[in-house]
């Protein structure tokens, strides 16, 4: 039997064990940039015609707490148990490279989803939500989250020091998040900047998640959903070969 | 029957090191080995190459005749072992530790295999204790209770006894010996001589990534030739015996001498010289001496 299911299961009770953290945590900050963003720019903001902005904030900012903490579990958890050693353990037994990416990009995906439902449930009192498409929601959730649990392995088996991945979250994940149309529609911005944000990735996870509710987005579910699942194969096809050749976890 | 551990040409460099210059080694199943060497001898390195961690330049390792790369699964789930870093995950308890490890080779259902590891480790009342809880001693523990959740043919222990006390070597070479005694093979590195004495029938002794002795115990302890002599005396120490004092304690010299033949030799000079023996032991060689002997000579 395989050892895939424990070690998908090892990595989800990680997360569990200190939920105030990992789920309650990010669940206050969304509802914090809810209460301010919505109080300063409700009204103000031009959004899709028919949303309120609070409304339209509310799908940006579960998806931004999605791709933030799915990135957060992958990467925390190998930089963590390389500077303590006890990666060993995960090296020890007989995993593939295919296993061992497998549950931990998993691992990261529920627990982006997780603390997705946690911030969903957090600003639902305070809005009226639509769920027009609840595929397209989950599609998005899904691939997006996977796609940074991937990057998340890369940047825990890359760095060496907590602080590598600290600024790989600081100065790449969330500049790209916060760019991607959490707080805005591309369609508010200036032409230079509106094509530049075809160019991060991020926003097609944002806005295609955000199509899921309302039924409108800046760009067709089914490209953005083809330019995620692009990214997804590329990342984790990249990681998967950084596994292989044992890169910074076998000498 | 496949060796247990079967290394061909083995080398491994780091940057400028050579670690491991062309190791040739075959342990059969159900020995008891011991691996010596001084610090940076490659001990530890040859283990990571048995165990998957280190990935060797040239040759080949197998284990249970599974080669640790071609067929990893196999040669991992054949091989324990207990690194020598005292090393846990602090989010999980003894159980849950044991479990999970137990989880990763694909065992859902040896609880009583578990229960009776934690029972010989002495784990038992600590089962549902946070790891981050246990004191150094504790978690060595855990440490060679993970490497046997498996049940492994082949068990590996890197230093275990590293800041063990007493109670735990006990308790811990008893659950050994037992292992071995059902089949199990050991393979054993330590800096405790006595220790390796004690337990291996066989030994190899490395130095600078290359084997220098390989022999059983007893073999080794012969190729020593010489005994201590130790003496209190009332009065001094004859000149002729000098050059011969291998050390001395504060009431006691001690003599290195080549044979029973230099015992008698050393009695008689002694009475000549008008001193009288208060207390007298002769200390036969032990592997520290063949160690040390071996490293001077290689």
């Amino acid at each position: 039997m395989s050892g895939f299911p424990t070690l998908l299961h090892k990595e989800v009770l990680r997360f569990w064990k200190v939920s105030t953290q990992t789920i309650g945590a990010p669940a206050l900050t969304a509802a914090l940039f809810l209460f301010v963003f919505s109080h300063v720019m409700e009204g103000r903001a031009r959004v899709y015609d028919s949303v309120p902005y609070t409304a339209f904030l509310v799908p940006g900012l579960v998806m931004m707490a999605v791709l933030q903490n799915a990135f957060a579990n992958s990467s925390s958890s190998l930089i963590q148990s390389k500077i303590t050693g006890n990666i060993i353990f995960v090296l020890l037994p007989p995993l593939s490279y295919v296993e061992f990416f497998a549950a931990y990009v998993l691992a990261a995906v529920v627990r982006g989803m997780v603390v997705g439902v946690a911030v969903m449930l957090v600003t639902l009192p305070f809005v009226d939500m639509e769920f027009r498409n609840p595929g397209w929601i989950l599609a998005f959730g899904f691939c997006g989250s996977a796609v940074l649990g991937a990057l998340g392995m890369l940047a825990g088996i890359w760095a060496e020091k907590i602080d590598q991945v600290a600024s790989f979250q600081n100065f790449l994940i969330m500049p790209l998040t916060f760019l991607s149309g959490v707080f805005y529609s591309i369609h508010s911005l200036p032409a230079f900047w509106q094509g530049l944000s075809h160019f991060n990735p991020f926003f097609y996870m944002i806005d295609g998640f955000r199509y899921g509710f309302f039924g409108v987005s800046d760009v067709h579910p089914l490209r953005g959903l083809a330019v995620v699942a692009a990214f997804l194969v590329a990342v984790s096809a990249l990681t998967l070969a950084v596994l292989r050749s044992g890169y910074k976890l076998r000498h | 029957m496949p060796a247990a551990i079967e290394l061909r040409d083995v080398h491994k460099r780091f940057g400028d090191l050579q670690a491991l210059s062309g190791i040739d080694l075959e342990i059969p199943q159900g020995e008891f080995f011991g691996l010596l060497g001084p610090n940076g001898a490659g001990k530890t390195t040859l283990i990571s190459v048995l165990a998957g961690l280190v990935r060797a330049d040239r040759g080949t390792a197998r284990v249970m005749g599974h080669d640790v790369r071609k067929d990893y699964r196999a040669a991992r789930s054949a091989l324990g072992v207990v690194p020598q870093e005292l090393v846990f995950d602090p989010f999980f308890t003894v159980r849950e530790t044991l479990r999970i490890q137990a989880g990763y080779f694909g065992m859902r259902d040896n609880r009583a295999w578990i229960d009776e590891v934690m029972h010989n480790l002495d784990l038992a009342p600590r089962a549902d204790v946070n790891m981050r809880a246990l004191s150094g001693g504790m978690k060595r523990r855990v440490l060679v209770a993970q490497a046997l959740v498996h049940k492994p043919p082949v068990i590996v222990l890197d230093e275990p006894t590293a800041g063990v006390d007493v109670e735990l070597r006990q308790a811990l070479w008893r659950f050994i010996r037992r292992l071995n005694r059902d089949g199990h093979t050991i393979v054993l590195t330590t800096h405790y001589l006595e220790e390796a004495e004690a337990l291996c029938g066989r030994i190899a002794m490395l130095k600078q990534g290359r084997v220098v002795a390989l022999d059983s115990t007893s073999n080794l302890l012969k190729r020593v030739h010489h005994l201590l002599l130790r003496l209190r005396l009332a009065g001094e120490l004859p000149p002729e015996l000098r050059e011969l004092e291998h050390g001395s304690t504060e009431d006691a010299h001690v003599l290195r001498l080549k044979g029973y033949d230099d015992v008698e030799r050393a009695l008689s000079s002694v009475r000549r010289a008008g001193s009288r023996i208060e207390e007298m032991e002769l200390v036969q060689p032990d592997l520290e001496d063949a160690f040390v002997d071996v490293m001077r000579r290689s």
